[in-house]
């Protein structure tokens, strides 16, 4: 007789453990971006509900972003670096073509763990919680750190009227470990890369290759397009995350989409159709889009106003270029 | 049964107000949506997609562009009922 494989044994639930956020240092006011587009203050609340973007200085990497978020996360967690077993970083803004930035990130907290790099734009933060709950119940993991972080200012025209003026700079992170209670409903997530263009760099790093007279590549946007994709084909695949959780939207305390412009987050709110009791997350105005990292910068806002608490239910759903999206329903920590 | 004109602008105009809070009455095929009625990109696509879902007819997003007044949603509408 063959011999037998020997596999894992994960823990029966997962959970968020704890959370932590890193801002850019500045606030970036409307009338600072809207010059180079021959916008107004009034043009940019009334088309997305921005105030203020935060933006980190030149000499703060998305890696020294995500550093700070990773350690302020283990410690919320009760943890110590060498708790952690598995590094997902969810970016699409450390700039290097190889290596990927969550071995670094594992090396800056002494590990030597599995880590790599999640590249989901804006879903980001929820393919890697998707992604961490189910390493930690299948036992490939005990303590994974999850980490959205972006510093988009590196990738962006003050120009361009699509995108940039929209952008902010943060990091957040959380460690997912086991729970005696479920903390993670099901994921569920999906693509359409047949809208991958309207969610693109400029120019391609081979586009400039061939023709070096190319500017370097910053992001751009077909935003109606976009906003007609996340208004109205999210709503259904939040409903799921709800329905697979096995709750109806009256269970749902907090609501965090990713944070991409504040009139995306109402259609979501009324398409999903859910009670006017549940919080809805409304961090855009004054951190703006920062991608990867929108939901749990958007779920620290809610706790430092006292609109949430541990053990509350969040429903999150992140959505973007790609297009990716990823919804689940968490207990937050 | 494809809806006359009448009928789909009378939808339209209800859509409309819904969005925006305009008087369904000021909702007129000569409107501009933009220059007469004041209605964003933003808005626009939603004014679009509830009209895609309410006469079940497809209105792709490069064409919305194209869709300048009041009268050429209708008659768009009325063309991709057909």
């Amino acid at each position: 007789m063959s011999p037998t494989i020997q596999i894992n044994r994960g823990a029966e639930y997962s959970r968020i453990l704890g959370l932590g956020v890193a801002r850019g240092e500045r606030f970036v006011t409307n009338d600072e971006v809207a010059g180079p587009i021959e916008s107004s203050d009034e043009w940019i609340r009334s088309r997305t509900g921005i105030v203020t973007r935060v933006r980190a200085e030149e000499t703060t990497s998305v890696l020294d972003l995500a550093e700070r978020a990773a350690r302020d996360a283990i410690a919320k967690a009760g943890l110590e670096p060498s708790n952690i077993d598995a590094v997902l970083l969810s970016t699409i803004t450390y700039p290097h073509l190889a290596g990927a930035g969550a071995p670094v990130i594992a090396d800056r907290l002494g590990l030597t763990v599995p880590a790599h790099d999640i590249r989901a734009a804006c879903a980001g933060y929820c393919y890697g919680i998707g992604q961490a709950d189910a390493m930690v119940r299948s036992g490939a993991a005990t303590n994974v750190l999850v980490i959205g972080a972006e510093k988009l200012s590196d990738f962006i025209d003050p120009a361009d009227r699509s995108i940039s003026f929209l952008l902010g700079d943060g990091a957040g992170a959380v460690v997912v470990g086991p729970s005696d209670f479920p903390g993670i409903g099901p994921t569920i997530a999906g693509s359409d890369g047949s809208g991958a263009h309207l969610v693109a760099e400029s120019n391609t790093w081979l586009d400039i290759k061939n023709d070096r007279s190319l500017p370097f590549p910053t992001l751009r946007q077909e935003g109606p397009s976009v906003f007609k994709w996340a208004s109205f084909k999210m709503a259904p695949v939040a409903r799921e995350a709800i329905e697979k959780a096995g709750l109806t939207p009256e269970d749902i305390d907090a609501f965090i989409p990713h944070q991409a412009n504040i009139r995306i987050i109402e259609q979501m709110v009324k398409q999903i159709g859910l009670p006017e009791s549940v919080v809805v997350a409304k961090d855009i105005a004054d951190s703006g889009n920062t991608s990867a990292a929108s939901i749990p910068l958007a779920t620290e806002r809610l706790y430092r106003d006292g609109a949430v608490k541990s053990g509350d239910i969040a429903l999150q759903i992140g959505f973007g270029a790609g297009l990716v999206y990823a919804a689940q329903v968490i207990v937050l920590p | 049964m494809a809806l006359s004109e009448q009928d789909i602008l009378a939808g339209l105009a209800e859509i409309v107000a819904e969005e925006t809070g305009i008087d369904a009455g000021d909702v007129q095929l000569d409107k501009s949506f933009t220059d007469d009625l004041d209605i964003d990109s933003l808005s626009m696509m939603t004014i679009v997609t509830l009209a895609e879902e309410k006469f079940d007819v497809r209105i792709p997003d490069e064409e919305v562009k194209n869709l300048v007044t009041v009268g050429d949603a209708v008659s768009y509408i009325a063309k991709a009922q057909a």
